[in-house]
């Protein structure tokens, strides 16, 4: 029998947990209670099924088992491990192949709407690929640019080019292990063919092309997406930001943004402030336009303008109990089915707009770039017309948000570590190799029900803060920290280790970086590349103290990120359960567990590994920098032996009475 | 940063750069957009402007954009909470400062208050040339370029370690002269401007009779922040200059700076919003900043190679008494910047360092001379047998100056015996011509020229102090170990005045003299088998390399091939490396299979050929510390010669300063050549060119400074006359008077075969 968890075991989050009442008051399920009531399959969560062909599905549950092929219990895994990473994969390019589409009609001027608007991103990305730029508009640059991304996505041969932006060590490994994807869809494809029955059937070679899919992602597509995503809407760079349902305004229209994809969202942004809506708005009795986003959605327009985020994955269902929410506006990613079920208990309306995704029972509005404007216009339109149903006897809006400070692209925290002049990650490595900073950990990923949620997340964030561990985020994750306040710069004062602190006053961060949407962890590798060129911490990814870890995945997109980090070089640690745990009762079924683990560390240095215990994973990330601070010869973390400078002793001496402030401050007269 | 110091900083940065607009405003209506503004005697126009925006500054209006720019890098202070980051905005911020700064500075110029008057009595021990009543009753003011030059070689080859900015007023005048004389004595640079409430450390320096000015490494800029800008303009020249880097390479200029040039600020007294600001602008260079009061420290490390700033109160410094709590600060100051500092420990009764190089005993602070014009002095150094030494024994024979009147002379002479067993005979001159600069280190006593015409005064402050003959004795004796160490074992002085044995040594010291004159002779390229690498200024011109022959010194004129050779046998694995000469390619112009192999690996494959002999086919190429530089006249069929002290127009239509951006960065240009002074008379001098006689063109300081050398050389040429045949600053500034002048002179260039 399912065991059902109290409330305050759903979530840690205080907004989450009063929606969750106010759920059961109401008697409606949500993905916390469906949880409970469904109990997880444990053959597939085993990876232990194989329902590839008609022959089966064949159930693997004993030592020695077969499918009826004869497929091996290692083979099925890979093959199931595979698939969800090609599927992954398949989410962020298609995205990142969208968003090249939109600059290329960007730059043909057929995009209404839109325009370059980060110039110099523009300039320096076409520079990494000797795309001409001088003496080039914008659009005539942004054109060949498009049509060279477009291009990585359908070619057949050679290599794809943004991988070129790797250490030089990393890129021989991939030309050794014949892992540089050829080209985006051909590895998906590849994959897909690969654990087709009756085709590769040795675990190691399945997993090396897993490899393979993975980085046409990382190194690919969603690097691609990231790219055009700020040349088009900006390069993030910090801003005051909300997070948590109390960002819902009770005298607003509240449109919640949901999914993945800038490009719609964006517009939604521009349309919300156009005057003729905000009179629109007022009209129909509401004080303006309430934008405000979940997911990834959320994460993009938060890093960029500062609008706010209603919540991650698991607040989608929760913001519509606020009863407050005329629509939901959704793309792609994440949205679950049950939206549009829940949504029927209030006036809230569902709105898909990407031509790949329907729900049925939603309204579709479907986007189109060409008509960007016209369209984000008309989605807002039938929100505001949707404020007169709202019923106030329903309306229960947390009174629960945070402050953020968002916006930690490459490009920033590298002119924040030394202005225009002296942009480096000199002082980053410095303080790693100092010991100030112990390493730096990439909390990243989902939320999952199954789990109490944002749970895994802040333990773990928050005990690596105290041992001077440096905390890089993007995705939902990065949206839990925020909740709790941990990225602000008051928390690199409060919640850190004396070192991480002094470095924290030193540039004026918050302990915790907020990097951006999960297709943003590429901003995650252009940084670990450029702190080993920068120097003083070897010569390729896997010798830097860092750590990835996704505590609360649950999407197949975690799996294609966690692939590409260990082909980076990265030791990631996953929480919850793994999709090939095997089972102990059967030999040989934790043989892909392994060979994910120690098999990718002696071909790329990274690895992979599945960890339930926060403790356990706080443990292990702590080994590994430590680890890898030794092989480089760096000093042993000691975390007393810094902290003497900063603004407290000097803050306490401006607050004395003035006679007594200048002996103190500038001694005695000689 | 911290976020006090961002936000004091940040403010500070913007009340500067609106000081600054408010000014440029009023100077554009009163003097016009076209009125020129300039430094003086800079080839650099504003030099931070320069290096930072690559805008060559002229007329007040071309100000305009810079401030235009300089506005753009100004932030808002950072929120009391949730703030965003600071640490990059805060640079840019002191960037912003050190623009407006320097615009203020170029500006006060035009209206005649740079540089800053100040009493008549003030008077400057070497400065900045202004004309007129030149260096008494004004502050310096910026360095001239040819200062910087003349600097060059000891910034490059670590006698002068760095600088250090010091901004604001000492607790008391007793520790700021403990401070500048700690300073000193590390040689390291100091630049002074600021105050603290109208206070400044060169009103403290003045009011206890402390010499400032170039000729004892204290500059002082003026008495408020704001000509702090003058230590930042020096040090993006010493980029421009030594380092190749071109205007505008901004963040390239402020690398280097933090990779070679080892600066760091000191405030002393409180520190200000303006005083924080411009504090953030030298930290872009990679200076760390020190305080003598409390403000947050900045540790961690990162835009600077250590600590940025710090705070050491000076009450809290632990030190019995102010002047080794100074002594103490000073030492922090080195270590922070990582300053490779030498202290010469040297027992004499008055501080020592080469900082005290420069300082002149005026007739009136004279206690006791010896040689000049009443007496002869002269310092002769001998090998002998490592059982003829007696290591540290100090010898004075003959009686002590006590019985001299005050400002009287006596005769001395001063016999060195080394013995090592690295040590040989052609060493000998090496050595002793360092007594020059070892006898000069000591404050308060003068040394002037060299073997029989040495001229030694010892000051009253000196003699007071308890200095003697011994004395002598005692810094040659230390300062021999200290920097001969790898060839000289033991070294013994004697110090003699006793009329007798006086007239004795200096009969065998004469002829040695000769000996070694004629050893020198015989001494040319052909007798050779290998040449000298000197690669010491690679740390500021990473490309360049000079060949040392032994007809043709380095370009700085501090190293000739004997040094070289010295310098070898010292450090084997040093700057200076015997370049085998291999096979003779071309005896005319000077290639040899070596020297063109050196030169390719020593210069990183940017040069590939090196012409000993000519300058018109792959010259040797300069760093920025050449003491002449030769550039051809094609007009005039020859070359002109022109001295880095020389401020005056050439007939190539440039001053020095000018033409030394051309002649240096470790770059070929044919028909331009950096070189050292004595190269001039060398028989090798540009001969596969057509030689001496080539010089249609000389500076009149070298005409005068070295009228007997040259003299010989037009002898050793065959044409006695000939040096009243070459033009100077006086005679002709355009090539028109050049050729009227040559016409008018018969000069021999005229009729000598096309130089190409």
């Amino acid at each position: 029998m399912p065991k059902k968890r109290e409330i305050k075991d759903y979530s840690t989050d205080p907004a989450a947990q009063q929606m969750l009442i106010r759920a059961e008051e109401l008697g409606i399920g949500t993905a916390f209670t469906r949880a409970d009531a469904m109990v997880p399959c444990n053959i597939g969560g085993a990876g232990m099924c194989c329902k590839q062909c008609g022959m089966g599905p064949c159930r693997l549950t004993k030592s020695g088992d077969t499918g009826v092929c004869g497929a091996t219990i290692d083979t099925v895994q890979a093959r199931n491990l595979t698939r969800a990473i090609a599927a992954g994969s398949a989410a962020h390019s298609d995205h990142g192949r969208d968003m090249a589409f939109l600059l290329k009609a960007t730059a043909e001027g057929k995009a209404e709407g839109y325009m370059i608007r980060d110039v110099a991103k523009l300039r320096m990305v076409a520079g990494y690929y000797s795309i001409k730029v001088d003496g080039r508009k914008p659009e005539e640059v942004a054109n060949d640019l498009a049509d060279l991304y477009i291009s990585q996505f359908g070619q057949q041969r050679g290599e794809i080019v943004p991988a070129i932006r790797a250490p030089k060590k990393r890129q021989q490994i991939w030309r050794e292990q014949n892992v540089w994807p050829r080209g985006v869809d051909r590895e998906v494809v590849e994959a897909l063919h690969r654990t087709h029955i009756g085709d590769d059937q040795d675990p190691a070679h399945i997993l090396n092309h897993a490899i393979r899919t993975a980085l046409a992602d990382g190194w690919g597509g969603s690097m691609i997406a990231t790219d055009i995503s700020d040349i088009l809407f900006g390069t993030p760079a910090p801003i005051l930001g909300q997070a948590n349902l109390g960002v819902i305004k009770e005298d607003m229209v509240n449109i919640v943004v949901h999914g993945h994809e800038p490009s719609m969202s964006e517009m939604l942004v521009a349309a919300s402030q156009d005057p003729e809506i905000i009179a629109y708005a007022k009209a129909a009795g509401a004080n303006g336009i309430q934008l405000s986003g979940i997911c990834c959605t959320a994460n993009e327009i938060l890093m960029r303008q500062g609008i706010p985020a209603a919540g991650n994955f698991l607040h989608q269902e929760l913001a519509i109990m606020t009863g407050a929410v005329e629509a939901m506006v959704v793309d792609v990613q994440c949205i679950m089915q049950a939206l549009v079920g829940l949504a029927q208990n209030f006036h809230t309306k569902i709105i898909t707009t990407s031509p790949k995704v329907k729900i049925k029972g939603a309204t579709h509005i479907e986007f189109d770039e060409h008509h960007a404007m016209t369209i984000a216009k008309s989605i807002l339109k039938v929100a505001i017309d949707n404020f007169k149903n709202r019923e106030n006897s329903k309306t229960r809006i947390p009174q629960i948000k945070e402050d953020l400070i968002p916006g930690f692209s490459h490009e920033y925290i590298n002119y924040m570590l030394g202005g225009s002049y002296r942009a480096s990650f000199r002082p980053l490595n410095d303080a790693i190799m100092t010991g100030r900073i112990r390493g730096v950990a990439a909390i990243v990923g989902c939320n999952n029900p199954r789990s109490s949620q944002d749970y895994l997340h802040n333990v773990v964030v928050k005990e690596l803060l105290k041992q001077d561990v440096l905390v890089v985020q993007t995705g939902c994750g990065a949206i839990s920290s925020a909740k709790l306040g941990l990225m602000l710069g008051e928390a690199g004062l409060s919640e850190v280790g004396n070192g991480l602190r002094e470095i924290c006053e030193t540039v004026g961060i918050p302990p915790v970086l907020h990097m951006g949407s999960c297709v943003d962890n590429t901003r995650i590798l252009t940084v670990l590349t450029q702190m080993v060129e920068d120097g003083g911490l070897g010569d390729d990814i896997d010798q830097i103290p860092a750590v990835g870890l996704a505590p609360e995945w649950m999407s197949e997109k975690a799996l294609a990120i966690a692939a590409y980090c260990v082909a980076s070089g990265a030791y990631v640690i996953f929480g919850g359960a793994s999709p090939v745990s095997g089972m102990e009762r059967v030999d040989d079924s934790d043989e892909v567990l392994k060979y994910i683990s120690e098999g990718w560390e002696k071909l790329y240095g990274g690895k992979l590994e599945f960890v339930p215990s926060p403790e356990e994973m706080i443990k292990l990330t702590l080994e590994h920098i430590d680890k890898k601070r030794a092989a480089l010869g760096l000093p042993e973390y000691d975390p007393n032996k810094f902290g003497k400078s900063g603004d407290t002793k000097m803050n306490a001496l401006e607050a004395m009475p003035l006679a007594q402030r200048r002996e103190a401050i500038y001694g005695g007269v000689g | 940063m911290s976020k006090y110091i961002a936000t004091r900083a940040i403010r500070g940065a913007n009340a500067l750069v609106t000081e600054a607009d408010v000014m440029l405003n009023k100077a554009l209506a009163e003097k016009g957009a076209d009125a020129p503004v300039s430094f003086p005697n800079t080839a650099y126009y504003l030099p931070t402007i320069l290096g930072m925006t690559g805008k060559s500054i002229e007329k007040i209006g071309d100000l305009k954009s810079v401030m235009d720019y300089t506005r753009g890098l100004l932030h808002p202070v950072p929120a009391g909470k949730h703030w965003t980051p600071y640490l990059g905005e805060t640079l840019d911020s002191g960037m912003a400062t050190l623009l407006a700064a320097e615009t203020i500075e170029a500006i006060r110029f035009v209206y005649g208050l740079q540089p800053e008057p100040m009493s008549e009595d003030f008077i400057l021990s070497g400065g900045t040339s202004y004309g007129g009543a030149n260096g008494h009753g004004h502050l310096n003011g910026p360095i001239d370029d040819i200062q910087l030059r003349s600097w060059g070689i000891q910034l490059v080859d670590g006698r002068m370690p760095g600088f250090a900015a010091i901004v604001g007023c000492a607790k008391n005048n007793a520790t700021a002269v403990k401070i500048v004389r700690e300073l000193q004595r590390r040689n390291i640079l100091t630049f002074l401007s600021g105050n603290v409430n109208g206070r400044s450390i060169i009103h403290q320096l003045q009011e206890e009779g402390v010499e400032l000015g170039y000729n004892t490494f204290t500059v002082p800029f003026g008495t408020d922040t704001i000509s702090a800008i003058y230590a930042l303009g020096f040090a993006t020249r010493s980029a421009l200059t030594f380092g190749g880097m071109k205007p505008g390479m901004s963040r390239e200029i402020l690398l280097y700076n933090k990779e070679r040039v080892f600066a760091f600020v000191l405030a002393l007294g409180e520190v200000d919003d303006l005083k924080y600001a411009a504090a953030a602008g030298a930290i872009n260079f990679g200076f760390p900043v020190i305080a003598d009061t409390v403000i947050p420290e900045i540790l961690p490390t990162g835009v600077t190679t250590y600590e940025h700033v710090v705070s050491m109160p000076f009450d809290a410094i632990d030190g019995k008494d102010d002047l080794e709590k100074a002594e103490r600060l000073v030492q922090k100051c080195i270590e922070i910047r990582g300053v490779k500092v030498k202290v010469s420990n040297v027992d004499v009764p008055v501080p020592y360092g080469s900082a005290f190089e420069g300082e002149v005993v005026r007739k009136a602070d004279l206690r006791v001379e010896f040689g000049g014009k009443h007496a002869r002095c002269y310092e002769y150094l001998q090998m002998a047998k490592l059982d003829e030494v007696t290591d540290g024994k100090i010898e004075v024979i003959g009686p002590d100056f006590s019985q001299v009147p005050p400002q009287g002379y006596m005769d001395m002479g001063i016999v060195i015996k080394v013995a090592g067993r690295q040590m040989q005979q052609d060493f000998e001159p090496v050595l002793e011509r360092q007594v020059h600069y070892f006898v000069n280190g000591a404050s308060g006593i003068q040394h002037v020229g060299q073997r029989d015409i040495a001229w030694i005064r010892i000051s009253n402050m000196a003699a007071d102090k308890g200095f003697s003959l011994e004395s002598f004795g005692k810094i040659l004796h230390a300062r021999f170990h200290e920097d001969f160490g790898a060839i000289v074992d033991k070294v013994q002085v004697t110090v003699i005045t006793d009329p007798a044995l006086h007239a004795e040594w200096l009969e065998k010291a004469r002829a040695a003299y000769d000996f070694r004159n004629k050893r020198l002779a015989d001494l040319t390229d052909n007798k050779v088998e290998e040449f000298y690498s000197c690669t010491l200024c690679q740390s500021f011109a990473p490309n360049h390399v000079c060949v040392v022959s032994p007809e043709r010194l380095g370009l700085c004129g501090a190293y000739n091939w004997l040094d070289c050779k010295a310098s070898f046998s010292i450090n084997p694995t040093g700057p200076n490396q015997p370049i085998k000469l291999g096979k003779l390619l071309d005896d005319r112009k000077g290639y040899w299979s070596g020297t063109n192999e050196y030169a390719a690996m020593g210069s990183h494959g940017v040069v590939n050929e090196v012409s000993m002999y000519s300058i018109m086919e792959n010259p040797m190429t300069a760093c920025g510390c050449f003491e002449c530089i030769v550039m051809l006249i094609p007009e005039a069929n020859g070359v002109m010669v022109l001295s880095r002290e020389d401020t005056c127009m050439t007939p190539a239509g440039m001053t020095f300063s000018t033409l030394a951006g051309i002649a240096g960065g470790g770059l070929q240009t044919p028909g331009v050549m950096g070189v050292g002074k004595f190269y001039l008379i060398s028989p090798k001098f540009i001969s596969s060119d057509g030689g001496f006689k080539r010089i249609v063109w000389m500076s009149s300081v070298l005409k005068t400074s070295m009228a007997d050398e040259l003299k010989a050389v037009c002898l050793r040429e065959g044409d006695p006359d000939f040096m009243d045949k070459i033009a100077d600053g006086n005679s002709a500034t355009t090539v028109d008077e050049l050729l009227a002048w040559l016409e008018a002179h018969n000069h021999p260039a005229m009729t000598m075969e096309p130089m190409f």
